[in-house]
């Protein structure tokens, strides 16, 4: 976590307003809250205008989401600047979110940063091309499948440098990927094909029942 | 009611008290940050941690937990609390310890110095070493706005300030943005904070984070005289308390008065101190060939003489200001009347009020603390925010606990409550007073209906048709009874409502305030301390006040008085509370207190008034006004209805306009002050933002 500020004023857009589908959208978000708390939609809004904007979220989009809700500005912007979710600046047409967390960072996480660095550039900075950029994120909950990564929605699992940087040029290139494993497994499975690890006979005949047992009782 | 047992001690409490609040009952002090009695709970800060029994098997908050969630005993014995075992220590040290990891120790630059709660608190309850070794979070200072200045790197996240500005004052400018060690307190892009009562944030922060720009670095509160006083900037009359140095004026701070502010005050009165030392008047002047020069006492007093003998009394009146104590007010009416003048008026603004409607007519009948008892609020010609922001804040309170309508006829006005405009003006009272309106239907199934008429709706030619017509409402409402009395006039001169009460009124066909003011219509004219009116020329002008305004630059005659906390004086504030201000300072120069000059000068006129100090001139004043005696006290006013109803007549068509335009100019102080200047520039500039 760091300090979070609002993009500089020279990339912020002069304006924002929902287009019209996302207006009925959020209109329908506001209407599922009773009268009064109508506040309580912020979130959603809050990401149909990331979404709208590109992936981040600018100062026109805190204050037209205000607007809508009847808030406070500082008071979305408090929600903004709380959630990592909303990006504050802009962010390449693919964002990058990188697990450095404990089991990634163990299963090598840090070669995956040291291969963004060189395929996209420093954190946190849009690419030439404006395809990408990247964040180093905290847990995005997939440790079975530990590396991973985050572009836009999905998850990208198991990965090394080669099927990471490979993975992006696909992505800039327009061509198909698959979000998941990318090694060939089915989504947490054992990795090598086996489906279990407890392959030990004596667990499926009875005969350790009460073992635990017995073992406590000798013990006394 | 639950018992409960403190350090020993068996209490019963209400059921809906907090475990502080218990501990607090029980006599035990609690140290604590965030939690302040007058905001809501927040539970951040983790000072107030105490042992219970009955509770969690861990230290516990003890300003967020009711006493009705202890537990009691297997055998029903009351649940105990200990607020000195060696558990809360422990805690105590440990949450000190970390409140101070990213504490700046810069406690000998801190303004907040000698008088910081987290000072005091970490030499009673810290340890005297820290285990962190690590460097100290660096936070941004932030412009919040002309009064407030931040230091951030002390903020410790207690959101007082957030809770403050967003429950009392109703504004919502402070937020807190980013998150756990991230976290910074400030306005949305560091737009300044848009709220009169926005001074008492530096108040409520426990550190140095938020503190006074204009008192920045020019004290040290073990430094200062202080002197508890009555709030002149308003009719409300807030407590306040006078910081002196010397003879210097060095900051005014709020003082508990439960019964007209609470604790809060608003900025005007707060930040008016540097207004008390620019513009003075500091020695007598006379004109002289259409240009004023210094000139000694005797000379302007023989000035005075000359030109008050050579006149008829009928052609002499005396206009009393807006700041006045009530005492020099008294002084001056007894020597118009020892001279023969029945010209007296303190209505320099033009209200219609009439002490021949009773006392009760020009009073607050409800109580500022009333307003909380009251069900339905119907503002006449008002706006409180601008005339009283501590009595706004006070609405806003009784409207946050629920099912309060508001309603007003006047101009549209944002009042930080929901209330509704039912009309602009007096078309819109008559409709009210005939039963012709929805809203009195409110009003009449209210069981305490709160009707406040402003000066906006008083202060015009058919003032007291006004009056009349919500006095009639009033009665039809029910809001007039024994046990209730909603109908309350706000007045905004903190003088008015004690020049009524001694009789500075133009009694037995005087002249009123306006029509003194007219060409050719009187040969001298006192003004004491009246600068809101403007003399036509002819008249000889005396003018007798603290500061060089408007009423200054018209005289032919100044003789220099003392501002406020420069003389003892007695105070009425819109509820006819007497309170009495004590002296916290002296006149600069030859000025001298206002009771004295007008006692001096009565002597040149050969009519001296029968007393040489303040003791004995308040004995005359209780002689003849009693209810003067009664500190702290409201005599209760009677209201004269049918002298009220003969003055109803066509109302005129203009709406209700508040008489504050701009809210942080409205007196000779004020307008002296650079600081107010600084923040009228802001809210103008802030008005013309909105109106584009």
């Amino acid at each position: 976590m760091s300090v979070r500020r609002l993009a500089p004023p020279e990339v912020q857009p002069a304006e924002f307003v929902f287009t019209p589908e996302n207006a009925a959208w959020a209109s329908q978000q506001i209407a599922k809250y009773p009268e009064g708390r109508q506040a309580s939609a912020v979130i959603p809004l809050l990401w149909r205008a990331q979404a709208q904007a590109g992936g981040w979220l600018p100062q026109r989009a805190i204050e037209h989401v205000a607007g809508i809700l009847g808030m406070n500005y500082i008071r979305v912007l408090e929600i903004a600047t709380f959630y990592t979710m909303f990006a504050l600046e802009p962010v390449g047409r693919f964002f990058v979110q990188l697990c450095g967390t404990t089991h990634c960072m163990v299963c090598g996480a840090h070669d995956l940063r040291e291969a963004l660095r060189g395929f996209v550039g420093p954190e946190r900075t849009v690419s030439a091309d404006g395809n990408f950029s990247w964040l180093e994120v905290e847990c995005l909950g997939a440790c079975c499948n530990a590396p991973m990564v985050q572009i836009n929605d999905d998850y990208y699992e198991d990965l090394t440098p080669e099927i990471l940087i490979n993975l992006l040029k696909d992505l800039a290139a327009g061509r198909p990927v698959k979000p998941g494993p990318q090694q060939g497994r089915h989504a947490a499975e054992p990795a090598g094909g086996k489906l279990t690890s407890l392959t030990d006979p004596s667990l499926y005949d009875g005969s350790v029942v009460g073992a635990w047992r017995a073992r406590f009782a000798q013990k006394d | 009611m639950p018992k409960l047992i403190v350090d020993g001690k068996e209490i019963e409490v209400p059921p809906e008290y907090t475990i502080l609040q218990a501990c607090e009952a029980a006599g035990a002090e609690i140290p604590r940050f965030c939690y302040h009695e007058r905001l809501s709970i927040a539970g951040n800060c983790r000072m107030c941690l105490v042992e219970v029994q009955g509770g969690p098997p861990k230290p516990v908050a003890s300003c967020a937990m009711g006493v009705r969630d202890l537990r009691p005993g297997p055998n029903g014995e009351p649940p105990v609390v200990f607020t000195k075992s060696p558990m809360v220590k422990k805690a105590r040290e440990g949450v000190m310890e970390f409140l101070l990891v990213n504490h700046p120790l810069d406690c000998p630059i801190c303004d907040q110095g000698g008088e910081c709660d987290l000072q005091d608190q970490a030499m009673a309850y810290g340890v005297d070493s820290s285990r962190f070794h690590e460097n100290k979070r660096a936070v941004e200072d932030k412009y919040i706005g002309p009064l407030v200045r931040t230091s951030m790197n002390r903020c410790i996240h207690c959101t007082r300030c957030v809770r403050f500005t967003n429950e009392v004052a109703g504004v919502g400018d402070l937020g807190a943005i980013g998150r756990g060690e991230d976290m910074e307190i400030t306005t949305y892009l560091e737009h300044a904070m848009g709220s009169e009562l926005q001074g008492n944030v530096i108040d409520l922060c426990p550190v140095g984070a938020l503190t006074s720009k204009p008192y920045a670095f020019k004290a040290r509160p073990w430094e200062l005289i202080k002197t508890e006083s009555v709030d002149v900037m308003d009719a409300a009359g807030s407590a306040i308390r006078i910081d002196t140095r010397g003879r210097e004026v060095m900051r005014i701070l709020p003082v508990v008065n439960e019964d007209v502010n609470e604790e809060w005050i608003s900025d005007k009165t707060r930040f008016i101190w540097d207004g008390l030392k620019t513009q003075r008047l500091d020695r007598p002047y006379v004109r002289e060939d259409g240009r004023l020069r210094p000139a000694s006492w005797s000379e302007a007093f023989a000035l005075i003489a000359e030109k008050v003998k050579a006149t008829q009394p009928s052609r002499i009146g005396a206009i009393a200001g807006d700041l006045n104590a009530v005492e020099e007010i008294f002084a001056l009416r007894q020597l118009m009347q020892a001279l023969g003048s029945p010209n007296l008026d303190c209505r320099q603004d033009g209200t219609q009020l009439n002490p021949a409607f009773g006392r009760g007519s020009y009073l607050f009948n409800a109580t500022i603390a009333g307003v909380e008892d009251a069900d339905a609020v119907l503002l006449i010609g008002s706006n409180p925010r601008r005339e009283a922001p501590v009595l706004n804040a006070r609405i806003r309170k009784r409207w946050l606990a629920g099912n309060l309508p508001v309603a007003y006829v006047g101009e549209a006005m944002d009042l930080t409550y929901r209330a509704e405009q039912l009309g602009a003006g007096a078309q819109t009272l008559v409709d009210l007073a005939n039963g012709a309106h929805g809203f009195v239907e409110v009003l009449r199934q209210a069981q305490r209906p709160l009707i406040i008429i402003g000066q906006g709706a008083l202060a015009r030619a058919d003032g007291a048709a006004v009056l009349a017509a919500a006095t009639r409402l009033a009665v039809d409402v029910g809001a007039v009874g024994d046990d209730w009395n909603g109908l309350s006039i706000l007045h905004t001169a903190a003088a008015r409502v004690g020049a009524l009460d001694v009789g500075f009124f133009p009694a037995g066909g005087g002249l009123t305030a306006q029509q003194m003011a007219a060409a050719g219509a009187l040969d001298v004219v006192y003004l004491l301390g009246a600068d809101e009116i403007e003399i036509a020329p002819g008249a000889f002008v005396i003018y007798q006040g603290s500061h060089g305004d408007s009423g200054a630059h018209r005289a032919d005659v100044i003789l220099p008085g003392a501002a406020y906390p420069e003389k003892s004086g007695t105070y009425l504030n819109t509820e006819g509370r007497v309170q009495v201000a004590d002296r916290a300072s002296f006149p600069p120069g030859d000025a001298r207190e206002d009771w004295a000059i007008i006692r001096a000068l009565s002597d040149v006129l050969g009519h001296r008034l029968g007393y040489d100090n303040l003791g004995a001139l308040r004995e005359a004043l209780v002689t003849e006004v009693p209810h003067m005696a009664d500190r702290n006290q409201i005599a209760a006013g009677a209201l004269e209805l049918p002298a009220i109803a003969a003055a109803i007549a066509q109302m005129g068509p203009a709406p209700f306009a508040s008489p504050i335009v701009d809210f942080y100019l409205t007196n000779p102080i004020a307008r002296a002050s650079a600081v107010m200047a600084e923040c009228s520039a802001l809210a103008r500039g802030a008005v013309a933002q909105a109106a584009e």
